[in-house]
């Protein structure tokens, strides 16, 4: 069964204000209600005037993403009732968007690179939020914040070529790099990113989920999708062409059913705003270099693997951090921190800008000296890590290493623990001198275990030779 | 011609109670209105009007918001700076 | 700031919706002259109902564009005025406030929707008042009640702060007992506004002084068509023949796109407002809502007890003109007929000055007479194309029909304010 997804991503763009009118879109440490005007609430009489910031960082977008840019676009009002709606209309682009077509050249599972196009891109302002609130029939009711009403948001639709929820988390991430990249949105601000998902598996109806309010849920919740859609083929049951709801905390969709949802959006030029002839801008609009670029110059610069370089480029951030720390040792600096450190961040959720430079690239420079093994570098990182997420001043690597007795034990310090492990493991002594496999490694653990991770494995596995050799 | 089932669901799009005995009322006045409106079947269409005006804009500039008392002002029983509105679940 | 006008006359005609009695007013050309605004105007502090139950109690924060400037021409702002419903009427008779009466003829309705603002400035009480002309709800009123009443060129005066019927050609104007107070009016409210992205930024308004002879007028045949009052009609002819006198030159001329302007303002109009009057749901503002009802329910219900049946009849036909499979057939093809009207006029302008008709094919009717919608939709088919095409039009009072004042109607070009009020002075004072 061959599934075909498609996919429509929210992105807020980082706007100093919202699309049509002055109030600051800098609204999520206050309180509701609070960056709201008479033109984002909605008020009788009041009239759109667009940013013309925001339809530079659409346009930015557009020229990354490879669109065309048509000679006219133009607003257009999407009618429809929410409490989150204060106009009972969206403005939003509708026949005549700001960019079509373009691509994002996407991971494949081969390692290779699949081409995933683009329907088009266009603006539209972001509805409010809702709080709900009370219980029973009569007792329940909504609360609304007006702040992020009318905040700028552009969306980009692709075609239905994504064949995985894999895939499409892949897809994701590359779109998200490149929109930071951008420096148009930012990562951080929580539902700055949302996406709905068209889902299908071929020759059967399509169906549309919406709600996916993180980047992070999209896998979920397609396979989720994916896993319902096949089960009922199975079991011969028809999937309806339907729009269902994604509940993020249950990790389900269900259906959005209720006639309260029956649309008709009477979609119509709006009256206020006059169209935009703007295609050419974009000649003019300079991009920064984009994360396959930065990953081609990763790999010329710093002779790392591709592998590594396309992981450290898929976050602008990490990046910049790569950069940072890389000149002296990217040999080191590559894995350490692309397969290191990134398992450690993810581990604890932390972002890579919070890691402390001068601590990471002090102790990348233990590693390079060889002054601890790797098993306690990362210990080392671990406790920086935990430090600076417990709001603690962190450690020097050389500190922690005086502290905890870390220095890499050589020598004849190690020759003595061998010689003592050897003596308390006469059966895989035995074992090894039989020729049995793993016998060794065995040994070399318990070496591991009587230095806490301060000898070097390969070491070991020497000194254990030349021992059982006498 | 629309019928009285036409004007019910345009009524439920266009979110305005109509009553049954109303429908009746609508559905006649409708189609007289609709029948004088067939007077632009005969309009061609044309290729898009040249807009008026193009590229209307403001900067990136932040404005003063509205005060949150005069936000709440006008609606009815807010609740921790929040506007209330009945339920939607 | 710090003068007060009192204001306590009595309102005999319902022209008032709201009367401040005790009205602040500063220094300048207004100063001290107390001005009506209609209640589709927003005024900070001052309730704002548009004529309508949905918006009871509604107070703005904030002052339209007209207003400050209003303000800041020191007039002494002592009421706003009744109207027609979201301005949906031609009588002011859709009004939740009850009718206004014509001081004309107090059996009479005003005209609308501007019905109150002409009533006040017809009977007295104002020297000069704010109306919004959306197909002709400046310029009907003034026809009926005898007064002048401009419609600026759409994107002249800011629109900032009009609650909207129909976005793409609505204009605030004046209304006034002679053009030279009219021209005052206008000249303090025209000017551009960023605000309002249809706004236009151009030169201030001219000094006002008469000006006619040698305009060249076009008078289109279907200004004359079927459906004109002759009595009206006679009046009017009168009053192009002495347009004539003061050395104009009159030229007979044809405007084949009046066919189609009326359906065309109508399914625009309402096809806009059904968009525009989504908002009144009771939650933000007006009258509250029921909490008790889920959101659709309790919409569906504000909306039926709020609105008056014009409101909700254009809602609903607007609905349907964009619905899914009617918009090819009535959106779009109003929007090619609206620019085959612009055509026309544009095709006239060559060779014209400016136009000359009536401003409505019959006058003031008794109360309670109109029940038809289409009937009295046709009553706006001489005023709706300048709306359609956004020229600035305006009526001066030309003399009388069955007792009963008319207007005569004179459409300029463009950004013509200017020629057309001093055309109209001209007019006026060669009447006297
Ligand atoms: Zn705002």
């Amino acid at each position: 069964m061959t599934v075909i997804i498609g996919l429509e991503i929210h992105c807020q763009l980082n706007t100093k204000t919202k699309l049509f009118c002055g109030c600051s879109t800098d609204y999520r440490d206050d309180g509701p209600n609070t960056h709201v005007c008479p033109i984002c609430l909605g008020l009788p009489g009041t009239l759109p005037v667009t940013n013309k910031q925001a339809v530079l960082y659409a346009l930015k977008v557009a020229k990354a993403l490879h669109c065309k840019v048509p000679a006219f676009s133009e607003f257009a009002r999407k009618n429809y009732f929410y409490p989150d709606l204060p106009k009972a209309f969206q403005i939003t682009q509708y026949d005549k968007p700001l960019a079509l077509g373009g691509y994002i050249d996407n991971e494949a599972e081969n390692g290779g690179e699949k081409r995933v196009e683009l329907t088009r891109i266009h603006m539209e302002e972001d509805p409010g939020r809702l709080v709900h609130k009370g219980s029973g029939d009569r007792g329940r009711y909504t609360l609304v914040d007006y702040n992020r009403s009318g905040v700028p948001l552009i969306e980009i639709v692709t075609e239905p070529q994504l064949s995985s929820p894999k895939e499409a988390r892949r897809f994701l991430n590359k779109l998200r790099a490149t929109l930071e990249y951008l420096g148009i949105y930012d990562s951080e601000r929580e539902g700055s990113l949302r996406v709905d998902a068209n889902i299908s598996i071929k020759g059967y109806e399509r169906v549309e989920v919406k709600n996916i309010t993180s980047y992070k849920g999209v896998e979920k919740a397609l396979t989720f999708e994916i896993t319902r859609q096949k089960g009922m083929i199975r079991r011969n049951a028809q999937i309806v062409r339907e729009t269902r709801h994604y509940q993020e905390a249950r990790g389900v969709t269900t259906s959005a059913r209720s006639k309260e949802m029956e649309h008709d959006y009477r979609y119509f030029p709006e009256p206020d705003l006059a169209p935009l002839e703007v295609s050419s801008w974009v000649d003019e609009i300079p991009l920064p270099e984009l994360p396959d670029a930065r990953r081609d110059r990763f790999v010329q610069q710093y002779g790392i693997s591709q592998n590594h370089a396309r992981t450290l480029t898929g976050d602008l951030k990490l990046a910049e951090f790569f950069e940072e720390i890389a000149s002296d040792m990217p040999e080191i600096a590559a894995p350490w921190t692309a397969d290191i450190l990134l398992g450690e961040l993810n581990y604890r959720d932390m972002p890579v800008t919070k890691v402390p430079v001068p601590h990471y690239g002090a102790l990348l420079l233990e590693v390079k000296k060889g002054s601890v093994t790797d098993t306690s570098a990362v210990e080392i990182l671990r406790l920086i890590l935990n430090q600076v997420m417990e709001g603690q001043q962190p450690e020097m690597p050389g500190e922690i290493i005086a502290r905890l007795g870390l220095s890499k034990e050589k020598g004849d310090s190690i020759v003595d623990t061998v010689a003592s492990v050897l003596r308390e493991n006469e059966a895989a002594v035995a074992d090894h001198r039989a020729g049995k496999a793993g016998a060794i490694n065995f040994l070399v653990g318990q070496v591991m275990k009587a230095t806490r991770g301060r000898a070097d494995p390969k070491e070991i596995a020497k000194i254990i030779a030349d021992l059982l050799k006498e | 011609m629309v019928s009285k089932e036409d004007v019910a669901h345009i009524a439920t799009i266009a979110d305005i109670g109509v009553d049954e005995s109303e429908l009746d009322l609508f559905t006649g006045q409708f189609n007289a209105i609709l029948d004088y409106f067939d007077v632009l079947d005969s309009v061609p269409i044309g290729g898009d009007a040249a807009p008026l005006r193009k590229n209307v804009f403001r900067d990136d500039e932040v404005v003063p918001s509205l005060s949150h008392d005069e936000v709440l002002m006008n609606a009815t029983d807010p609740e921790d700076g929040f506007i209330r509105a009945p339920r939607v679940i | 700031m710090g003068s007060r006008y009192s204001f306590d006359n009595p309102d005999p005609h319902n022209a008032f919706i709201t009367i401040c009695r005790e009205a602040e007013y500063g220094e300048g050309p207004l100063s001290g002259i107390p001005v009506a605004v209609k209640d589709n105007i927003s005024t900070a502090g001052i309730e704002t109902t548009c004529g309508s139950n949905i918006l009871k109690g509604y107070i703005p924060p904030y002052d339209a564009h007209v207003i400050t400037h209003l303000r800041s021409a020191g007039a002494a702002i002592v009421g706003k005025t009744n109207m027609d419903e979201f301005g949906m009427g031609t009588t002011t008779e859709s009004s939740a406030f009850g009718p206004t009466l014509n001081p004309a003829d107090p059996t009479r309705a005003p005209g609308g929707s501007s019905g109150g603002s002409a009533a006040a400035v017809a009977s007295g009480m104002v020297q000069m008042a704010l109306g919004t002309d959306t197909g002709g709800s400046i310029r009907c009123p003034a026809s009926f009640c005898g007064i002048v009443g401009l419609k600026p060129t759409y994107g002249r005066v800011s629109r900032y702060g009009l609650i909207a019927y129909a976005n793409s050609m609505e204009q605030i104007g004046p209304l006034a007992g002679n053009v030279r107070d009219c021209a005052l009016l206008y000249s303090v409210i025209a000017g551009y506004d960023p605000r309002d992205g249809t706004s236009l930024d151009l030169p201030a308004p001219a000094p006002l002084k008469a000006e006619i002879a040698g305009k060249r007028i076009g008078v289109p045949a279907e200004f004359f068509g079927e459906g004109v009052d002759p009595a009206v009609a006679k009046t009017v002819q009168s009053g192009i023949d002495r347009l004539e006198g003061l050395g104009a030159e009159i030229i007979s001329c044809s405007m084949p796109s009046m066919q189609y302007a009326l359906a065309a303002y109508y399914v625009t109009s309402m096809s806009e407002a059904s968009s525009n009057l989504g908002r009144y749901d009771g939650v933000r503002y007006g009258t509250a809502p029921d909490f008790v009802r889920s959101w659709h329910d309790a919409y569906s219900h504000i909306r039926k007890s709020g609105f008056g049946e014009e409101v909700r009849r254009r809602i609903l036909l607007g609905s349907f003109a964009l619905s899914a499979g009617y918009q090819g057939k009535y959106y779009a093809k109003a929007q090619a007929a609206r620019q085959m009207v612009r055509n026309d006029f544009a095709r006239l302008f060559e060779t014209v000055d400016m136009l000359a008709g009536p401003t409505m094919p019959c006058v003031a009717l008794p109360l309670g007479e109109t029940s038809d919608p289409l009937s009295m939709y046709l009553a706006d088919i001489l005023t709706v194309p300048a709306n359609l095409a956004g020229v600035p039009a305006i009526s001066v009072p030309c003399g009388t029909a069955h007792n009963l004042p008319v207007g005569l109607q004179l459409i300029g070009k463009h950004r013509s304010e200017d020629e057309i009020l001093s055309a109209a002075l001209a007019f006026e004072e060669g009447s006297v």
